[in-house]
């Protein structure tokens, strides 16, 4: 105590693919002041892939030079085997919605300017686009990339919002259909902020409990701090309504149907994948590392979860007449057969193989929901994307390829063998039922027969159905173009081929994530 | 001492909690957002006396610049449907539903 500050060790290697992103983000605002109109977007496109590319190379750089074995900054960011992992697969989903969002006319002209007024008309004659859609999406990559790398609370919490902050702002800027996008960002916004308060009281409650908000001390005053049970216990549960709000699970998932539906299709595509995937890193690690030895406590809560998750977005999802909230009920159910996952706890073995399951679901699914938004994208009527399930009847037969591969991605979704889903369904459920969590199992197979029943009708709707007159128009700009092949690839692959990625899940999960 | 603090901070955070439930203005909703973390702020303070250590109160200036930015977005959210649709409650925006 004689008055000098230390100054923290901060690993700039380590968080390099993070402030990669970060940095490009800070270049997109200087750019959006600087530049002028014309070339911004010229700028944005290259800076953004670019960015998100080499953040990519750089995490692949560092699994291969080592897997640090304690948290960097100070303790307040892990760079672990998972969370390379899902580093990795956050930059190629987003580089994959980067690409659909480069494409015209998804975003508003002037988003400040009032639907129908003179206002509008005048941005759209002057050709006036929202170029700051780049900087935003990457200020929320990189609240991906922290968010399920954050070692303690705060920094949990803090990503939290800088990867929420800018999506509320992008859900409103569609260029068609402005108030369902402008209700979507409202309804994002309020029930986003309300849900990350209970986040923040709970951390506070913890804080109150252990004295510390770092996961691990969290975890190690566990059973070592004496009649202060309720602190903890409403604690943890205030975390858990957070952090389940972001996955969307039931009975929290009132907000995703509605925000995909409203957004713009790319957007939703970012959020669908990106954000998901963020949060399970997030709620895997808040509940294994500084709860799991409360396990006993939150499993059967999780439980319950879960099966209310899986059987609302499955039930729910048929009574659905819009492509998009069909879409999204299948992204809730999708979110309940993870949660599976996450109470397949037990030891040490049992943890990575539960966790290299999950890592494998996370990728297999991104994936195939960016590509199923892509298609969402192409078919359009006169007032832009053809939304209502009608209006994709006969579709197979108007435009076979890209029907056929849509229901492609619908079967991946459904998890027929031969698709990736399939493998990703294979292995959490293999996992759970290791861990003796046998009735979640045949809760998640008897929903998925449900989805499946779903997923089949469209599949039906659009290849024996008579298409109508003045059917939608199939418009695949180039970008999409890539983003479906990518996506049908990657389906395929990791459907017929999943070896390497199982195993790469594996090697990442051995290490568990570190303390 | 400090218990008192903490049942104050309980007390805005239901409050708060309420008051998004129950009102209808898209702005007071979003006050009463505000109110909560102002709660969760009481708390880390009245948590960093009582455990001796300084990260509470560091916390709670972390927060204020989170809900800082957090009403930069909401207010240019609301303000941009109110413009549109001439009315901020929260019972106008029900174009998407079922």
């Amino acid at each position: 105590m004689n008055g000098t500050i230390q100054a923290p060790t901060i690993e700039y290697g380590l968080l390099a693919p993070m402030l990669v992103v970060f940095g490009a983000a800070i270049i997109g605002v200087l750019v959006e002041a600087f530049a002028p109109r014309y070339l911004r977007s010229s700028i944005h496109k290259p800076l953004t892939l670019l960015s998100l590319a080499g953040a990519f190379v750089l995490t692949i750089w560092q699994a291969r030079s080592g897997i640090p074995t304690k948290p960097a900054a100070m303790g307040a960011v892990a760079v672990d085997g998972p969370a390379l992992f899902i580093w990795g697969t956050i930059l190629v989903l987003a580089f994959v919605s980067v690409l659909l969002i480069n494409d015209e006319g998804h975003f508003v002209a002037s988003a400040s300017a009032v639907p129908g007024s003179a206002e509008e008309e005048r941005a759209l004659s002057e050709g006036a686009t929202h170029t700051e859609v780049y900087p935003l999406a990457l200020f929320a990559v990189g609240g991906m990339l922290l968010f399920p790398a954050a070692n303690d609370l705060l920094a949990m919490f803090v990503a939290l919002e800088v990867m929420s902050l800018p999506l509320y702002l992008l859900c409103g800027l569609a260029r068609r259909r402005r108030l369902l996008s402008q209700e979507a960002a409202v309804k994002y916004f309020l029930l986003g902020a309300f849900s990350s308060a209970f986040f923040l009281y709970g951390t506070a409650l913890l804080y109150g409990y252990a004295g510390s908000v770092d996961l691990a001390k969290i975890g190690a005053s566990l059973g070592a701090v004496g009649g202060q049970d309720t602190l903890l216990y409403i604690g943890a549960a205030m975390l858990g309504v957070g952090l389940l709000f972001k996955i969307g699970a039931a009975p929290f998932q009132a907000w995703k149907p509605d925000v995909y539906q409203g957004s713009p299709t790319p957007i939703t595509a970012l959020m669908a994948s990106g954000t998901l995937v963020a949060a399970f890193g997030a709620l895997l690690r808040v509940f294994w590392v500084a709860l799991g030895g409360l396990e006993w406590s939150w499993t059967p809560i999780m439980w319950g979860v879960a099966i209310l998750t899986m059987v609302t977005g499955a039930i729910l999802a048929i009574t659905q007449t819009d492509i998009k909230r069909m879409l999204a009920y299948s992204s809730i159910a999708h979110g309940g057969f993870l949660l599976i996952g996450v109470v397949a706890i037990g030891n040490q073995q049992q943890n990575a193989s539960a966790l290299s399951a999950l890592l494998f679901y996370l990728v297999a699914y991104g994936f195939t929901t960016v590509g199923a938004f892509a298609i969402v994208t192409t078919v359009r009527d006169a007032g832009g994307e053809a939304w209502h399930l009608s209006r994709w009847a006969g579709l197979g037969k108007r435009r076979p390829l890209v029907a056929t591969v849509f229901a492609f991605f619908l079967l991946a979704f459904a998890g027929i063998p031969l698709t990736s889903g399939f493998f990703g369904k294979y292995a959490v459920f293999q996992a759970a039922v290791d861990a003796g969590a046998t009735p979640l199992v045949v809760v998640g197979v008897v929903s998925s027969a449900v989805a499946a029943f779903f997923y089949v009708r469209v599949i039906v709707l659009m290849f024996f159905s008579d298409p109508a007159a003045d059917g939608p128009s199939v418009v695949i700009p180039g970008g999409t173009w890539a983003v479906g092949a990518l996506a049908t690839l990657a389906t395929v692959v990791l459907g017929v081929f999943p070896q390497p990625v199982l195993d790469l899940a594996h090697t990442a999960a051995q290490s568990l994530f570190v303390r | 001492m400090t218990t008192h603090y903490l049942v104050l901070s309980a007390l805005l955070f239901v409050i708060g909690g309420v008051g998004v439930l129950v009102r209808r203005n898209a702005i007071v909703v979003f006050m009463c957002v505000e109110l909560m973390l102002n709660a969760c702020n009481l708390a880390f303070v009245t948590f960093a006396r009582q455990n001796g250590n300084l990260d509470g109160q560091i916390i709670a200036f972390f927060v204020m610049i989170v809900a800082a930015a957090e009403v930069v977005i909401g207010l240019a959210i609301i303000v941009t449907i109110f413009r549109t649709r001439r009315s901020a409650s929260v019972d106008d925006v029900n174009l998407l539903k079922y």
